[in-house]
């Protein structure tokens, strides 16, 4: 079966000013090819700076690549902007709902930008906030109004107390029970661990590696994926 | 039909938002006009002569003009601080919607603001005692004048980086013009040279043909033409720059 996402050669250089004030390029996300299988939790596993959040604002259609390509289905991202647009939904590192409006006009906005009528906005609202709580998880609810096919969650469960992470844990395993891909990205090992299928490691824009958390530790001979990222990356994982 | 209902839900969360704020807009928004009309309308107005009519139906026109340009650009600003503090311009940019309803939507709204703003002004003038000629073509005028400046304050918005450049736009760029284009004073007073640059901007355009519509006299369909050709162009600049955001 054709994957869900194709990711060649995938390629982000920003230009900015090196320590003496000249201008450089910065590689942020360095020839990064890999795939995610249709309904599978897509772990992005890497250190600050390991290029997590350039590669989902890529795959977001946020950012183009410097080089490299994306296929949703088979097909270029880039030329089918619209019905990729259509079937993603996002949940972003940093909370940027719109200051000047309430939480839930937030929320009508977005159905109404996914061109949803009004009963279908008023029900889909009221369903979703009946199982999930406060500001980071209305990201997540805002991301899954309009039932997109494959969500994106950067740093999902960052800074939140463990009684909301396994919530935010269990809405993700029931959204892949519900045949949604999804890709995240995680500073916490054992988040990949206990939601990812397959993981990448990702460090200094450079995939490192990619398999499920099993094989990792089995090939490897560690015990926990923790060691196989220290033993990968050479870097503690949390800051 | 999508194309549309993009630009209504652009739209829409500008109107919310303005909806909340009204009364205050409102207030706010009578307080300088008022100044001007006080000072120079009824202070230092009694004590000039303009070829026809009284100071005061000369300069409401003027007033009008300035007054549409300031809000319909401030109006649109805040879409700087969506852009680079909140970032919650991304839920447009994630969005399936046609990238110019964003330009067209948010125009719009602050189209809306110029307008309410510009009938305040109209409401206060007449009780000053002014008179104006109104007619279709000058609401088109002015319609045109807050189309330009919301793109240009759009345009402002996605290209500058800082909150100190924004405002530096206000001061380098819009308080020079409220007095230099034909506001206060026919622009027949400047030199040769300087009234050729100022006749390259909109405003003065604008001022030219609010005032010949407004007191009856004669306008120039250049100034109209001048116009319609800054809105296109800077609607296109507009949606090539948002576009570019995804740099
Ligand atoms: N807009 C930008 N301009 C210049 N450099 C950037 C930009 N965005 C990211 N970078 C740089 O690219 C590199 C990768 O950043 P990115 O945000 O993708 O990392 P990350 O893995 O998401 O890190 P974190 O765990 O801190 O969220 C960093 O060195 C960062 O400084
Ligand atoms: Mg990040």
């Amino acid at each position: 079966m054709q994957p869900m996402m194709e990711l060649e050669a995938l390629t982000k250089r920003f230009r900015h000013k090196d320590p003496e004030g000249k201008a450089a390029w910065k590689t942020a996300v360095d020839g990064l090819t890999l795939s995610v299988e249709r309904g599978e939790v897509f772990g992005l596993l890497g250190p600050n700076g390991a290029g997590k959040t350039t590669t989902i604002r890529m795959l977001t259609l946020l950012m183009e690549p410097t080089s490299g390509r994306i296929l949703y289905d088979g097909r270029e991202a880039a030329a089918h902007a619209q019905a990729v647009k259509q079937i993603i939904g996002v949940v972003p590192q940093h909370v940027n709902f719109d200051q000047d409006l309430t939480v839930r006009e937030n929320l009508e906005l977005h159905a109404r930008l996914h061109h949803m009528d009004r009963a279908a906005r008023e029900a889909r609202i009221r369903q979703l906030l009946d199982y999930v709580g406060m500001k980071r998880r209305l990201l997540i609810v805002r991301a899954l109004i309009h039932r997109p096919r494959v969500l994106f969650l950067d740093e999902p469960t960052v800074a939140l107390d463990p009684q909301v992470r396994r919530r935010i844990w269990s809405l993700v395993r029931k959204m892949k029970a519900a045949g949604v891909t999804v890709f995240l990205t995680t500073h916490y090992i054992e988040e990949a661990e206990a939601l990812c299928d397959r993981v990448a490691m990702l460090a200094g824009g450079h995939l490192v590696d990619l398999d499920t958390p099993a094989h990792f530790c089995e090939k490897m001979g560690l015990s926990t994926l923790e060691d196989v990222f220290l033993a990968l990356t050479g870097k503690k994982v949390t800051p | 039909m999508n194309a549309l209902m993009d630009i209504w839900t652009v739209f829409w969360r500008d109107w919310v938002v303005l909806k909340r704020r009204l009364t205050k807009f409102i207030l706010s928004r009578m307080v300088a006009p008022m100044l001007y009309l006080v000072a120079f309308g009824w202070g230092l107005g009694r004590s000039i002569e303009v070829s026809s009519g009284t100071y005061l139906d000369f300069l409401v026109p003027g007033i009008l003009a300035l007054n549409s340009m300031n809000i319909s650009f401030n109006s649109i600003t805040p879409v700087h601080a969506e852009r680079i503090y909140h970032k919650s311009l991304e839920e447009y940019l994630i969005a399936p919607i046609w990238p110019p309803a964003f330009v067209i939507g948010k125009v719009l709204a602050a189209v809306l603001r110029g307008l309410i703003s510009s009938a305040l002004i109209v409401v206060l003038a007449l009780l000053f005692g002014a008179h104006i000629a109104f007619s279709p073509l000058f609401l088109a005028v002015l319609v045109l004048n807050c189309i330009i400046f919301a793109e240009i304050g759009f345009l402002a918005a996605m290209k500058i980086s800082t909150y100190e450049e924004m405002g530096q736009v206000n001061t380098y760029i819009l308080l020079p013009m409220s007095f230099l284009c034909g506001t206060f004073f026919s622009t027949h007073a400047l030199p040769a040279a300087v009234r050729i640059f100022i006749e390259l901007l909109p405003l003065t355009h604008t001022s030219y043909l609010l005032r010949g519509l407004g007191t009856g006299t004669a306008v120039s369909s250049l100034s109209l033409l001048v116009l319609l050709a800054y809105a296109l162009f800077c609607f296109v600049w507009g949606c090539r720059a948002f576009s570019q955001l995804r740099r």
